[in-house]
């Protein structure tokens, strides 16, 4: 059976490891190397490091850093922030990503999707879109590090970027990052009905049993989380023990 | 020290396989020449990317031809790993048909789900299902997962020539050998202990 991923989420600003409340209110939690370091002992499925202020400080990803981290790193590594078009994409397979995740141009720009899937491959395209619940109850996607409404569905956005060749989308809720409040489950269902390729849950995991219900009433097929891993003592093991008792393949 | 020619034809990182055929005690090289094929004491052909673009990439560099001659006439062992498996075969089927370098004969298609719980790409941990003992998988314990990221599979003609297989879209084939050549369609690079486990064996073969 294929198991259930738990991704450790790393996010990147000016030189060190952050994790915020809402896409905002960023504290530093380390170094990016030493985190890599232990998450390789620690055995974990997956990992993803997003640049999160790339994209708004119209910087291109840091090129040297991923490859610095990618040699250390012997776990599936995907990487975001920044990623404008297919040749930025390409350079940061060539430096060690497994995978790409693209946010902001995704929906920006109509093609890089398609031309990025049939360059590379849709294995190693991961569409990552932030959304938030606006008052009225309906779901908007957010470009550059949430600051951008778009004026898009999110359901819409995965949909496409599933058509154009994404081979995995990955939905965060903007409300619920870091709020360890627990994943917005209707925002990560839509999603997840609406698309056949695999749906990562991001955003406001505070414990397992969070986990849980993104994977049961959510339909995720795969878990991101940070502020989980960085600020209490749970660990992606211990996560993985309760995903085991709620009757979840999880690999040990 | 073992020489471990690492196939390079341009289409993705090779850093990450060159460090951890370097922690199971090799000498790494990447071979991107034809002489450097020639030179290795065993080849690693790696591989993200689509069959076609790697198929036209190592002709151009001259590797096809040294590549099978290493490989039949000097039963040199190689490992293929995720579309360097693939492309072991005799044909690829991923945009449009294309000719593979045909050291094990067979077809790649792609994926097929049968159950909407099956989704693909298959991404992700999965299990082997040994179906014959290889030298590749002596020192892997059985209940380990490895970490696969693929769209197409490899069907080989000749079943004698499957060593697991993984259960998702009915089944597909994740080991495979036939005499001194090896496939995995998974990334044991990227599969952690299990994986460096998986790697040692392939170099005391």
């Amino acid at each position: 059976m294929l198991k259930i991923r738990i991704m450790p989420t790393l996010l990147y600003k000016e030189f060190g490891l952050v994790k915020g409340t809402s896409f905002n209110s960023w504290r530093r939690v380390g170094a990016a190397m030493q985190a890599i370091k232990v998450y390789n002992m620690r055995e974990v499925d997956e990992l993803v490091f997003l640049d999160i202020t790339a994209t708004q400080d119209c910087r291109q990803p840091d090129f040297d850093l991923v490859d610095d981290l990618a040699d250390e790193c012997f776990m599936p590594l995907t990487v975001g922030g920044g990623v404008r078009d297919s040749e930025d994409v390409r350079r940061l397979l060539m430096v060690g990503a497994d995978k790409v995740a693209i946010n902001s141009a995704a929906i920006e720009r109509q093609n890089i999707v398609g031309e990025c899937a049939r360059r590379f491959g849709s294995q190693c395209i991961v569409v990552s879109i932030d959304a938030r619940r606006e008052p009225s109850g309906q779901f908007q996607a957010y470009t550059h590090s949430g600051t951008q409404p778009t004026g898009l569905n999110p359901v819409e956005v995965a949909k496409r970027a599933a058509a154009d060749g994404a081979g995995e989308i990955m939905i965060t809720s903007i409300d619920r990052d870091g709020t360890m409040e627990g994943y917005d489950l209707e925002l990560t269902r839509q999603v997840s009905e609406a698309v056949d390729v695999p749906v990562i849950a991001s955003g406001g995991a505070g414990s397992p049993s969070d986990m849980v219900a993104a994977l049961e009433q959510g339909g995720a097929s795969a878990i991101a989380a940070a502020s989980i891993f960085h600020f209490t003592e749970q660990t992606p093991a211990m996560a993985k023990d309760v995903l085991r008792e709620h009757g979840f393949n999880v690999r040990i | 020290m073992i020489d471990v020619g690492v196939i390079d034809y341009g289409l993705c990182n090779l850093d990450s396989i060159v460090r951890a055929l370097e922690c199971c005690g090799a000498n790494a090289v990447v071979a991107d020449s034809p002489d450097a094929v020639w030179n290795a004491d065993r080849l690693v052909l790696p591989g993200v990317g689509a069959f076609p673009e790697a198929m036209k990439n190592l002709r151009e560099r001259d590797l096809v031809d040294v590549i099978v001659e290493r490989v039949d006439g000097d039963e040199t062992p190689l490992l293929g790993v995720c579309l360097g498996m693939q492309l072991l075969a005799t044909l690829g089927t991923e945009f449009g048909e294309c000719s593979g370098l045909n050291l094990i004969s067979g077809t790649v298609r792609r994926l097929e789900s049968s159950d909407s719980a099956d989704r693909v790409p298959h991404m992700g941990w999965n299990q082997l299902v040994r179906r014959r003992t290889s030298p590749l998988l002596d020192d892997v314990p059985e209940d380990k997962d490895f970490y696969f990221v693929h769209s197409f599979h490899f069907e080989p003609d000749d079943e004698s020539s499957i060593v697991a297989t993984t259960p998702h879209c009915g089944g597909f084939v994740s080991v495979i050998q036939s005499g001194n050549v090896f496939g995995t369609q998974f990334h044991p690079e990227k599969s952690q202990r299990a994986g460096f486990a998986l790697l040692g064996s392939f170099l005391s073969y």
